[in-house]
């Protein structure tokens, strides 16, 4: 079957055709050991060094639940405001892959851990409240390298050789409900919330969150409906999202498709797509029109998960303070408007200032840096704020070290520059380039007497009771300084010399 | 409702069991019966009957999170038909990831 | 004297090499020397571990001899069912698709019967991965019932009770799912029982249906099996499914055996039409037995009892076809068809044709078809209330009653091949056995008696509540004893299909 590249231009598709979106994100807990069994659950080992009779799924092994991991759900659960099931199942999936060592995942059907939950997500100046339908627990499959292909993907390989210390990590399902009414602004919303859950995920120390590490996963939901119609289209399911980016523009990308799609008269099939990183386009995968019947039944190998009252409200009391939560009060802290912290979060540079406060700066000290100078810098290299090889403890360094007055803003500037290229810390930085703010006034006076001999014509002038012509002998001293002159004291020198 | 062959066929697919012609026509046969036996449990009224799946009630059963020695990778591909590179070889899966 | 020691009791073993008059050496090898002789003809033993047996007798000598303390069964052999793994033996659980298989890891009853002192002789017969009634489903041959070796000596742990018959080992280890040890036990006229669910780990027993699988004991005396029943049972952190409680007191209720005072309840559903004459009239001579030892036998109704078969036949097939999905070819075991041209899905539908036998066919396409979208409610989740109701009516009847008896299977050994075209033939071996199956509870076979028009013998069904499996052996040791008493000798003396040394 051809696939016809035919897109329509977004801003005409959303004329003529509203978007609902969903997201099913999986998350792998980061607990010592896997879900069912005591192997190691750490990444990056050699193949088939983490596994044992139970993760191999070998005839007679039987699984037995961490408790961790039951315990990190709830939190997760608690943090997305959903109810926690006074008594839950596992059950089985049952289809046949290789990378599954049972042929059945050990998931939840049914009777999921938590269900009917929120996530408030700021997009802009409004604040979005996506529907958490439910949060599972389940297991996570091995890994397949395809080879003899041309791309190492599937398609075209000769066989696969599989690695189950994958086989088994717990893994934590959160499905949203649909999200309608996010009209042209759908992409960003999908990825807006998929940066938050990351977040809470991360201040909740569940997990290392990492999407190229494929500790965090995305599937996106897309469908368009013609506008006023009030139904909603067909949906499908976009996967290898493997950043927030992708998120971003694989909703873009299906949303233009679809219509075109529609436009032409045809219609959209429902149906698995795989997202390409590198053209931005997804393309069909397995059709979801003969829906796969996973024959769903009760594990019988386990027993019911019946969380006790008690054991929640200890689980709730010691959640940590949520990224939402955690916002709210830094802005009150530092009396910022929305407008201002939205800035701060479009940017990245949220945890940045807060921790450049944390180590001493003032907020607004902190924030100009990152979002002034850092941030320019980063754009310039192409990088993130967060990967500049400058540290809050740096930034909250030459903050101090221009408070108390032996850099200058120029000067710190410099020292900025030092940090970029990796010399070193500030005050090393400082004594190797010999930035230090000249303070000595014996020293000063000599650049002072020597600009205002060099310019008679200006000193008569401020003799005369002009003091605003000052400025030109501060720049000669500056200029003779090398520019670590306290402009503000050169100046006062300057008038004394000269009243 | 009669289990025909190509019912038996679908049912092999899914398992995957790769039956002859005669033995599809063979287990048609022999499933239609027993499913017509089996079938007496509907005769059962039980409307607001819960299931059970276990004999006892018996609920929390968990693991601490603590590593336990893993097998190595030499026992764990000891059995394995076609073993390469520290992984398990298997033939090209013609379904998606 | 060997011949001496393959008919003693395991009790009477462990006393014997405890007190040094014999050595578990020689007990061992009496015993491999009766396998070697009878063998070829009972078929009861897939692999034979000679060199390991003995290497686990001489380590029991060397405790005696150091002057520890030994367990009650040490030294004791044991015929271990096909579907317990084990580290030094393979386990093919009577299966073409796990020939030869090596499992790098021991089942906890494995472990337990080590650390116990047993001796581990080898690995039994059995129907192919337990689904059977008398070890035909074997992909390596049927075994054969030592009482008569053209009739089938029950399954599917019919190998395990084959060996104990024919004196080739005092224990055997078997499974019991639908009836898996209560009715080769009745049929081969040896003592079996089926613990409390979840009373013996399952960790290391490959799985035929989870939720009713229950590994127990098999032996020639209600005291043995008490005693095997005590060393392989209790909480195990592996199994989720297994019960945190101490082990029943098995053993002092088999030495106990007095049912003065007791409550019996015999079930009216179980009995009548499609029962042998014979087996009708031995249950009516133990009911009366009973009552001459002073309990008190009425008759119980345990009306959802009639839907137990096909429950059980919706049940089991249903957690069968998903936990025999893992036999692929992939990891381990056979692989068929990997020419480097086909794809995994052809190999893996090639390798499970060509590994499984047609009742494990049949059963994983039936299971597949109980559980798919539009059935499972009509079929597995119908299936799964009417067990509700059955456990019902076995707590509505232990109101009445202590303990409920019935025969354990409607006939006696049947002739091999008789019922190898018959699946739902086969089936009906189970109508006695299965309630307690779904129901969880502990229930044993002990001997009664010979049927009268074919001279094989007849098993006796007690059943006792969920954790009350010491009850089993209070009453079968009060039955076995007075039986043993007018018989005036043990039943086994008159098997006479091993016309032997």
């Amino acid at each position: 079957m051809t696939e016809t590249r035919e897109l329509l231009p977004y801003d005409e598709a959303l004329s003529r055709y509203e978007p609902v979106i969903g997201l099913e994100t999986h998350v792998e807990l980061g607990t010592a050991t896997k879900m069912f069994c005591g192997s190691p659950a750490t990444f990056g080992a050699e193949p088939n060094t983490h596994v044992c009779p139970v993760c191999l799924g070998l005839p007679g092994s039987l699984p037995v639940p961490n408790r961790a991991a039951i315990e990190y759900t709830i939190k997760i659960g608690l943090a997305l405001n959903c109810s926690i099931a006074r008594s839950c199942r596992f059950a089985r999936k049952n289809y046949f892959y290789p990378d599954m060592p049972k042929n059945f995942q050990i998931s939840q059907y049914d009777e999921p851990l938590c269900t009917e939950g929120w996530l408030d997500v700021a997009v802009g100046e409004t604040t979005i409240r996506v529907g958490i339908e439910r949060v599972h627990l389940e297991e996570d499959t091995g890994k397949s390298l395809h080879v003899g292909g041309a791309t190492g993907r599937i398609h075209g390989a000769d066989h696969s050789l599989v690695d189950y210390n994958r086989a088994g990590i717990p893994l934590v399902e959160v499905v949203t409900k649909p999200i309608p009414g996010t009209d042209d602004q759908a992409p960003v919303v999908a990825r807006a919330y998929v940066t938050e859950l990351r977040d809470l995920l991360r201040a909740l120390d569940v997990s290392d969150v990492r999407m190229e590490e494929g500790s965090l996963r995305c599937d996106v939901n897309t469908s368009i409906a013609p506008r006023g119609s009030n139904t909603w289209g067909t949906r499908t399911e976009t996967k290898n999202v493997n950043s927030l980016r992708s998120v971003e523009r694989a909703v873009r990308f299906e949303i233009e498709r679809q219509a075109a799609v529609l436009d032409s008269g045809g219609r959209v099939v429902q149906e698995t797509r795989h997202f390409h990183e590198d053209s931005g386009t997804t393309t069909a995968g397995r059709s979801k029109e003969e829906a796969q019947d996973y024959r769903y039944f009760p594990e019988p190998d386990l027993v019911p998960v019946a969380p006790s009252p008690e054991w929640v409200e200890e689980l709730r009391a010691a959640l940590p303070e949520l990224p939402a939560a955690r916002r709210a009060r830094l802005q009150a802290e530092w009396n910022l408007s929305d407008l201002d912290m939205a800035a701060l979060g479009n940017a990245g540079a949220l945890d940045l200032v807060a921790e450049t406060v944390a180590a001493g700066a003032q907020p607004d000290q902190a924030r100009n840096w990152w979002l002034g100078e850092l941030s320019r810098r980063a754009n310039e290299s192409g990088t993130e704020l967060a990967a500049l090889s400058v540290t809050p403890a740096d930034v909250a360094r030459v903050c101090a070290l221009v408070a108390e007055g032996t850099l200058n803003d120029r000067l710190a500037r410099q020292v900025l520059d030092g940090l970029l290229a990796g010399e070193g810390s500030p005050d090393e930085i400082v004594a190797a380039r010999g930035l230090a703010v000249v303070s000595d006034d014996t020293a000063l006076l000599a650049a002072v007497d020597q600009a205002i001999a060099g310019n008679p014509e200006v000193a008569d002038k401020i003799r005369s009771g002009k003091t605003a012509a000052a400025g030109a002998l501060v720049g000669a001293v500056m200029k003779a300084t090398g520019g670590r002159a306290d402009a503000a004291r050169v100046r006062e020198l300057i008038l004394q010399r000269l009243s | 409702m009669p289990i025909t062959r190509d019912e038996v066929a679908h049912l092999a697919m899914l398992s995957r069991l790769a039956l002859t012609d005669a033995e599809l026509d063979h287990f048609a046969g022999q499933l239609d019966a027993i499913v017509n036996a089996v079938a007496r449990v509907q005769e059962v009224a039980a409307d607001q009957i819960p299931p059970t799946s276990h004999a006892l009630p018996i609920t929390n059963v968990f693991r601490d999170d603590v590593i336990v020695p893993p097998l190595s990778a030499d026992a764990a591909l000891a059995e394995a038909p076609a073993a390469e590179q520290g992984r398990f070889r298997v033939p090209r899966i013609l379904a998606e990831d | 004297m060997t011949s001496e020691l393959t008919r003693m009791t395991a009790a009477e073993l462990a006393a014997a090499i405890a007190a040094g008059e014999t050595s578990a050496v020689e007990v061992t090898q009496a015993h491999l020397d009766r396998i070697g002789s009878v063998d070829g003809r009972v078929h009861a033993f897939l692999h034979v571990a000679a060199d390991a047996a003995l290497a686990a007798a001489v380590a029991v000598d060397h405790r005696r001899k150091a002057g520890e303390p030994l367990g009650p069964l040490a030294g004791v052999p044991v015929a271990l069912k096909d579907v317990f793994t084990t580290t030094d033996m393979p386990t093919t659980c009577g299966s073409r698709i796990l020939e030869g298989w090596q499992p790098p890891y021991d089942a906890t009853i494995t472990d337990r019967l080590r650390r116990a002192g047993a001796v581990i002789l080898g690995k039994a017969n059995m129907d192919e991965f337990a689904m059977g009634s008398s070890t035909e489903n074997s992909a390596f041959g049927p075994s054969r019932n030592p009482w008569d070796l053209s009739r089938v000596p029950g399954g599917s742990s019919g190998g395990s009770s084959a060996a104990v018959t024919a004196f080739e080992a005092p224990l055997g280890v078997g499974t019991d799912t639908g009836g898996s040890i209560r009715q080769p036990a009745s049929v081969c006229g040896i003592v079996g029982v089926k613990p409390t669910y979840g009373g013996s780990s399952r960790y290391g027993v490959v799985a035929f249906a989870s939720s009713l699988d229950t590994p127990g004991p098999l032996a020639r005396t209600v005291l043995d099996a008490a005693l095997l029943h005590q060393a392989m049972s209790g909480h195990d952190p592996m199994d989720s499914t297994s019960i945190d409680a101490p082990v029943p007191p098995v053993v002092a209720a088999a030495r106990q055996a007095d049912v003065s005072g007791l409550r019996v309840g015999v079930v009216s559903e179980l009995g009548g039409d499609g029962y042998q004459a014979g087996v009708l009239a031995r249950f009516g001579e133990a009911v009366e037995l009973l009552e001459s030892l002073g309990a008190k036998v009425t008759e119980v109704s345990c009306p959802h009892f009639t839907y137990a078969l096909p429950a059980y036949y919706l049940i089991a097939p249903s957690e069968c076809s998903s936990n025999l999905a893992r036999f692929d070819g992939m990891r381990y075991g056979l692989r068929v068809g990997d020419d480097g041209t086909r794809s995994a899905e052809e190999v893996m539908a090639l390798t499970r044709a060509a590994g499984f036998g047609p009742e494990i066919k049949r059963r994983i396409m039936l299971g597949t078809y109980a559980l798919s979208s539009g059935y499972y409610d009509a079929y597995y989740g119908k299936a799964q209330q009417v067990r509700t109701l059955i456990i019902r009516d076995f707590e509505a009847a232990f109101e009445q009653v202590d303990v409920l008896i019935s025969p354990t299977t409607p006939t006696t050994a049947f002739p091999i091949g008789e019922r190898a075209d018959d699946p739902i033939a086969m089936y009906l071996a189970d109508l006695c056995t299965i309630p307690s199956d779904l129901a969880g509870n502990a229930a044993i076979s002990v001997p009664c008696g010979l049927a009268p028009e074919d001279g094989l013998p007849v098993g006796l069904q007690i059943m006792a509540p969920v954790l009350a499996d010491d009850r089993l052996y209070r009453v079968g040791a009060a039955v076995e004893a007075a039986l043993n008493d007018r018989r005036g000798h043990p039943l086994l003396d008159e098997a006479k299909g091993l016309a032997d040394d």
